[in-house]
């Protein structure tokens, strides 16, 4: 039975991941900020079939309670092996522009408060010599585009931290997983016109339930993503910064 | 939430849309946007269009459209909320499918109080249709079992509706087709059971007058009753097939085992596998499918309720054209009568499908205003769209109902007139007044153009 701390509990994706968990028994502990909401998740994932399902209502951007929030997860669970980071805001990219304020926010929001939560979990499974930590990061951290780089740049830290403590962390056992996720459907676009690229939420939710499962490194959710990245990824920047995408 | 949904799409959208479309796949209509519910304290979307909420497009004309309006796709609010183990009672949100409280429910010795035959449609849709199953007889629809819910009006808010809590809004949304508001939730009742086992038969019969009998004999012993009919068989056979009758079974010392694994039907049929000469084959063969003239088993419940949702997207057979299912009830008083005429008629068009399906009904009324249910017989069959000639068939089969006392049900329905709906539904001026301001839906506007 694994021991799961679940930060942006209400967040589309995550919660279909938390279904697959509350099946197989495990025992969750969820945190989220507004508190009908994750309410209503807690008590569908007990009758779904989880051993145990606590909840914290908190703002991630608090950091200064995450060491706090860790310690009464494996407190109330009776231990802590599994960690998925799934909360975030799509940055509004003009207003960014306009303001250091709103991008400091977002950087807040999307990057920082990922890695204060890594920085202490990281150190909690260092110690125990075990442990998965899984994080959401996006597709749009592969390379900045004007659209939405401030966004990027978040996830483009994220998932570079996620990298250097993967390895690091290898020689003690612990499992570091990035989450490359690409169009997703859910409340975060609900405002975009929806193309032949997107998923549901289901697809990348079970996806990264099996990811956890089979111990990866670093995924493209869903697969396909990772050769479009590679093909973005390539072009030579005088091409790149005349584009559109 | 979503504020500003315009009401024009874009052709990147126009890919998610066609995921929009009712199970007979016609009439086509095309909703400007479509906007996922996925919070009970959401707000509607701030639009100028219609809103519509959309289940699991499991009706099969255009009460779930709304050609030019958004439509609210309330699939994503699927929580179960709290389930009381030993009363029954399960609180659940609007978006859940039955099939989902089967799963929950069934293990732990609980059964939906109501089954339609299939068990993808959401408890919002099942509300909103106030669908009924074989059980009729007994337990009436499914908007008896339904305790209480919450409705998010865009005039008044979240209103909670029960029997003793703004009730004419309960009985209003109870087969309202999806206009009265959004369900968020809803608490229903649960039977208990001892095992997840139908103890069932079968028996084969020679005409209409038989299966009156049958159903008057069974009808007091058996909780569920149904009969499949050969729709082409005429003169003295007119009305044979196979009657269906079972009950939750008594504990048992081996239990089936769920029948085979789920087939998806794979692609539109460029033209409609059924036709007349399929037809004419089929129902010959199934009426003989059984050698002997009782069959009895005890099944797994899902091939005795779920028969067909061991193939999905089994309406593809049909092709791209679509079909029209037809189902209506006839008063009791005229029901031989009435279900013989009917019953000649789509025999000497030689249309009709492979499953046509007469049941009576009890004398159980539901509260629902709109509620399609009512004492009589109900018979329900699917035709392919075959243009003019289907829907002169079925103005035929209109005039029959209309002058028996009957009803044609909406769920099913994309063709029948207002000034028929208006006779079939005598309540609907009481029903018009609960009508939330914003929501209208393709077959609501269809049947109201000429009041
Ligand atoms: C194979 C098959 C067998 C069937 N057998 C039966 C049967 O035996 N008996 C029977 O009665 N019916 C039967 N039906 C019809 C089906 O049960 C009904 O049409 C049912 O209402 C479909 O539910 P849905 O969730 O798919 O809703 P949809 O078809 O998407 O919508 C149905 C209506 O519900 C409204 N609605 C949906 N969600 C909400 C909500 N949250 N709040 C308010 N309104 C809402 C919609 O606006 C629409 O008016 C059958 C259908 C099929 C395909
Ligand atoms: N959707 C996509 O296309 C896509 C693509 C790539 C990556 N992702 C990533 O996937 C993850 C999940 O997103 P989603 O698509 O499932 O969207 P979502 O349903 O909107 O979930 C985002 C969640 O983050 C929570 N959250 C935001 N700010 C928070 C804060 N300060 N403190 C605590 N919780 C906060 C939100 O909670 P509230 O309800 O309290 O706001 C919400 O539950 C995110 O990291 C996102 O960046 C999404």
């Amino acid at each position: 039975m694994r021991h799961i701390l679940i930060i942006g509990a209400t967040s589309a994706i995550a919660e279909v991941t938390a279904r697959r968990f509350a099946r197989d028994g495990d025992r969750l502990y969820l945190v989220a900020r507004n508190p009908e909401r994750l309410e209503s998740v807690a008590s569908d994932l007990r009758l779904c079939g989880a051993t145990q399902v606590e909840t914290m209502v908190m703002d991630v951007n608090g950091t200064d309670r995450h060491v706090e929030m860790i310690a009464q997860a494996e407190t109330v669970m009776g231990g802590l092996d599994t960690v998925l980071i799934a909360h975030g805001t799509l940055s509004n990219q003009q207003a960014c522009e306009a303001s250091f304020k709103e991008t400091l926010r977002e950087l807040q929001t999307n990057c920082l408060s990922v890695i204060s939560l890594l920085t202490h979990v990281a150190n909690c499974f260092e110690t125990k010599k075990r442990g998965t930590i899984a994080v959401i990061s996006s597709v749009a951290g592969d390379r900045g585009r004007k659209s939405n780089y401030v966004y990027g740049t978040a996830k483009a830290a994220v998932s570079v931290f996620l990298q250097g403590l993967r390895n690091r962390l290898y020689r003690s056992g612990v499992n570091v997983i990035t989450i490359k996720a690409g169009f997703v459907d859910t409340p975060m676009t609900a405002d975009f016109c929806k193309g032949f690229l997107w998923a549901s939420s289901e697809k990348v939710g079970n996806g990264i339930y099996r990811s956890i499962q089979r111990k990866r490194d670093e995924v493209y959710l869903p697969w396909f993503w990772r050769w479009i990245m590679l093909v973005i990824r390539l072009l030579p920047e005088g091409v790149f910064k005349k584009t559109n995408i | 939430m979503g504020d500003g949904i315009d009401c024009r799409w874009t052709p990147l959208a126009r890919h998610l849309m066609k995921d929009y479309v009712s199970w007979g796949r016609y009439p086509k209509a095309i909703p400007a946007a479509v906007h996922r519910v996925h919070w009970t304290d959401e707000l509607l979307p701030n639009t100028t269009c219609s809103l519509l909420p959309y289940g699991n497009g499991r009706s099969y004309g255009d009460s779930c459209l709304n050609d030019g309006g958004v439509l609210l796709d309330m699939r994503d609010l699927n929580r179960m909320l709290s389930f009381d183990r030993s009363t029954g009672v399960l609180r659940c949100e609007a978006g859940v499918l039955l099939a989902d409280i089967l799963v929950l429910a069934v293990p732990m010795g609980w059964f939906l109080p109501v089954t339609p035959g299939t068990r993808f449609v959401t408890v919002g849709g099942a509300i909103a249709n106030d669908v009924h199953g074989k059980n009729h007889h007994r337990t009436g629809t499914f908007g008896q079992h339904v305790l209480g819910m919450a409705l998010r009006r865009s005039d008044r808010g979240i209103v909670l509706c029960s029997a003793t809590e703004n009730t004419e809004l309960f009985h209003a949304t109870i087969g309202g087709l999806g206009l009265t508001g959004v369900i968020l939730w809803a608490e229903i009742r649960l039977r208990p059971i001892a095992n997840h086992a139908v103890d069932s038969e079968t028996i084969r019969f020679p005409n209409l007058d038989a299966f009156f009998d049958l159903s008057s004999e069974s009808d007091r012993d058996y909780e569920y009753t149904v009969a499949w009919v050969d729709c082409l068989a005429r003169g003295n056979a007119l009305g044979r097939g196979l009657f269906m009758r079972g009950s939750h079974a008594a504990p048992q010392e081996r239990l089936p085992a769920p029948s085979g694994r789920t087939r998806s039907f794979p692609v539109d049929m460029p033209f409609p596998l059924v036709n007349a000469w399929s037809l004419r084959a089929f129902n010959n063969l199934y009426y003989r499918k059984q050698l002997a003239r009782v069959h009895r088993s005890i099944t797994h419940y899902k091939s005795f309720f779920f028969p067909l949702d061991n193939i999905l997207h089994w309406n593809r057979l049909y092709g791209r054209r679509g079909f029209l299912q037809y189902q209506c009830v006839v008063s009791p008083e005229s029901a031989k009568e009435s279900v013989r005429a009917l019953l000649e008629a789509i025999a000497t068009a030689r249309s009709g499908s492979f499953l046509s399906v007469l049941k009576v009904f009890g004398n159980r009324f539901s509260p629902g205003l709109l509620s399609f249910p009512r004492p009589g017989v109900t018979l329900a069959l699917d035709f392919p769209n075959q243009g003019r000639r289907t829907l002169d068939l079925l103005d035929q089969l209109d005039r029959i109902v209309a002058s028996a006392g009957g009803a044609v049900y909406p769920a099913k329905d994309a063709r029948m007139s207002g000034e028929h709906f208006l006779q079939y539904f005598p309540r609907w001026k009481e029903f018009q007044r609960h009508i939330d301001p914003r929501f209208s839906s393709s077959f609501w506007r269809r049947i109201t153009t000429r009041i």
